[in-house]
């Protein structure tokens, strides 16, 4: 096991290595350089102190020279400065990061609270009703797309309906820490959540169904059976235990969907967290936020993975032999 | 004795024929094909995106179906043109990343040993890539956009499930006996690629390209959508849908935004039901009959 882990990590460096050797190429390939914002900024600064500020910069240095120190201030969690807000791109960063954070972690929550108890409904009750309903959401959920599904939940509970607010995090009069605050704060998460959660839900119907399905004609479901255990017992304590530990583990490959569907859920509900800052930012060309996003989601979805490739190793072994 | 059809493609003919949500889909596909096709030939692209100041947000009348947008331009119009593009490009980036994925997945898989190994890990770095993100990046900073370069984009990450579901089935049929007999016989392994293996692995290519066709056309309307997909000059439906940012728009003026949200969405269901039909026909054990 720790073996494996190991070889997992030693895996993912190359990995890493590659992901900042590209993102790096790609902020050098992003027209103006980081002299550029500042001089719309001041257009009293001439050519001469322009190329003098350039070179004390570093930015004539060969290419592996600037990677190398890049690296070097990534490392020390300095990912440089935004043109356009004027900080420092970390502080931009930290309060629309907890908000995407947040985000994720509803559609998750809900995602799991919905698809489960559906996907056990499915299998249990294979061929019935319930299950053919179950089955049909389980194939239009997964035709539909996310940002057109999201519209139209703003449009019918939101604008339509008015159960829910139409935009931002939280109402702006209240005050932080103040028990409306966080309600307010909830009812914001909302309707963005529910409609990321109830189309993400497929793989997992789909998973516990087939899973129960195989399971329940087992040989030892049997003779739990004939032992005369309760039917709601066989399957909580035999066939679901089974099926729901790689579930829990599917949880790091969703990252890499969390952040495509945060940047579409952000953009629609104007809800302020890191996809609707990634879009803003790459609209006013302010491209020193937008490597930082990019590195830290390539950097979130490596992780995720490498977690996910763990917790997976360690309930199914067979995994592992590779 | 008479020989009785027994090709892939007839095999996959029955199943939908068989399935009827399947087939309905199909019918109702073809029949929203056919029309936009048909009506793109004939309507004036000019006078679509002519402005006129005179009706602008018009609601729905004789004169305009379907309304009009900010720009008095009648919204059937760019309905049509923008299914006639979504589609298009949506196909087009199916069969450039089936071609590509096509063409490594079997060399991966056929040749195995270190070729597959490099090939591999290749995949398996595009796939942990932020997908969305970079396309987007690459959109705002490629000098001359346009459409192939959106389409050259899109492929450039896409080709990936493709080569690794080809490259597992391949894997699998080249440790059959066919195969090592073929190899005995000192059949060029280029002709036992593309003469042998291919035409086995057929099916499982048109289930998932079918598959993959639904899914391209909801990416490239997303990506319009957030105004980093088609260029201006080419409207998709996701430049339909998102003019559906402006909060007036979508709470007030539903005939700009909701058909072409429809479209995509009753599209990809058309095709997602084929597809599933497809893919019981791919398995012997799932089909109907």
């Amino acid at each position: 096991m720790v073996k494996f882990i190991l070889r997992r990590i030693v895996m993912m460096i190359p990995q890493l290595f590659i992901l900042s050797v590209l993102i790096f190429l790609l902020a050098k390939a992003m027209p103006g350089d980081a002299l550029t914002g500042q001089l719309a900024n001041n257009p009293k600064m001439d050519a001469q102190t322009l190329a003098e500020m350039r070179e004390k910069l570093g930015l004539n240095d060969p290419l592996y020279v600037q990677y190398a120190r890049w690296i070097k201030n990534l490392l020390h969690g300095d990912l440089g400065m935004s043109y356009v807000h004027q900080q420092p791109v970390t502080d931009l960063l930290a309060g629309r990061m907890w908000n995407t954070v947040l985000l994720s972690l509803c559609i998750l929550v809900l995602t799991y609270a919905i698809a489960v108890p559906l996907g056990v409904i499915s299998g249990r009750w294979q061929d019935s009703w319930a299950d053919k309903l179950i089955v049909g959401y389980s194939y239009v959920s997964f035709a539909t797309p996310l940002f057109i599904f999201a519209l139209i939940m703003l449009f019918l509970f939101g604008f339509k309906l008015g159960w829910f607010p139409t935009g931002g995090s939280v109402d702006i009069q209240l005050e932080e820490g103040t028990f409306d605050y966080y309600i307010s704060k909830f009812n914001h998460l909302l309707l963005p959540s529910l409609s990321g959660a109830l189309i993400s839900t497929v793989g997992i119907i789909q998973y516990l169904r087939s899973e129960i399905i195989d399971t329940k004609v087992k040989d030892f479901v049997r003779t739990a059976r004939a032992k005369g255990v309760p039917e709601a017992k066989i399957y909580s304590r035999h066939i679901l235990r089974n099926s729901f530990l790689p579930i829990a583990a599917f949880l790091g490959y969703e990252i890499t969907g969390l952040i495509g569907g945060s940047v579409f859920l952000e953009s629609i509900f104007s809800y302020p967290g890191i996809g609707q800052l990634f879009l803003q930012s790459i609209m006013q060309r302010d491209y020193s936020v937008v490597t930082a996003l990019v590195m830290i989601s390539g950097l979130a979805t490596l992780v995720g993975t490498l977690l996910s490739d763990i917790i997976l190793s360690a309930v199914d072994p067979r995994i592992r032999i590779e | 004795m008479k020989k009785t059809e027994h090709s892939p493609f007839s095999v996959l003919w029955r199943e939908v024929v068989k399935d009827k949500l399947a087939l309905s889909s199909l019918l109702l596909l073809s029949l929203i094909l056919f029309i936009v096709y048909g009506a793109s030939i004939m309507l004036d692209q000019e006078e679509i995106v002519k402005v006129d100041l005179l009706s602008i947000y018009a609601p729905p009348s004789a004169e305009h179906w379907l309304g009009t947008d900010y720009g008095g331009r009648d919204i059937l119009g760019q309905l049509i043109i923008g299914t006639k593009n979504s589609f298009t490009i949506g196909l087009a980036i199916t069969l450039l990343t089936g071609l590509i994925g096509l063409t490594v997945g079997l060399i991966a898989g056929y040749f195995g040993g270190v070729i597959d190994n490099v090939i591999m890990r290749i995949i398996d770095f595009i796939l942990i890539l932020p997908f969305l993100m970079l396309v987007i990046v690459f959109v705002a900073i490629v000098p001359k956009y346009n459409v192939f370069t959106f389409i050259l984009i899109m492929s450039a990450f896409l080709w990936t499930g493709k080569a690794r579901l080809i490259r597992a089935k391949t894997l699998a049929e080249r440790e059959l006996d066919y195969v090592s007999a073929s190899k005995t016989l000192g059949t060029p392994d280029w002709k036992i690629i593309v003469r042998e293996i291919l035409p086995n692995l057929s099916s499982i290519i048109i289930v998932n390209l079918t598959l993959n066709l639904a899914g391209n056309i909801g990416i490239e309307s997303g990506l319009s959508y957030l105004g980093f997909g088609l260029p201006e000059s080419t409207p998709s439906l996701g430049t339909l849908v998102s003019y559906a940012t402006n909060p007036d728009v979508l709470q007030n003026k539903w005939w700009v935004w909701l058909p072409a949200s429809l479209l995509i969405l009753v599209m990809m269901l058309c095709i997602n039901f084929i597809g599933q039909a497809l893919k019981r026909a791919a398995d012997a054990r799932q089909r109907l009959g």
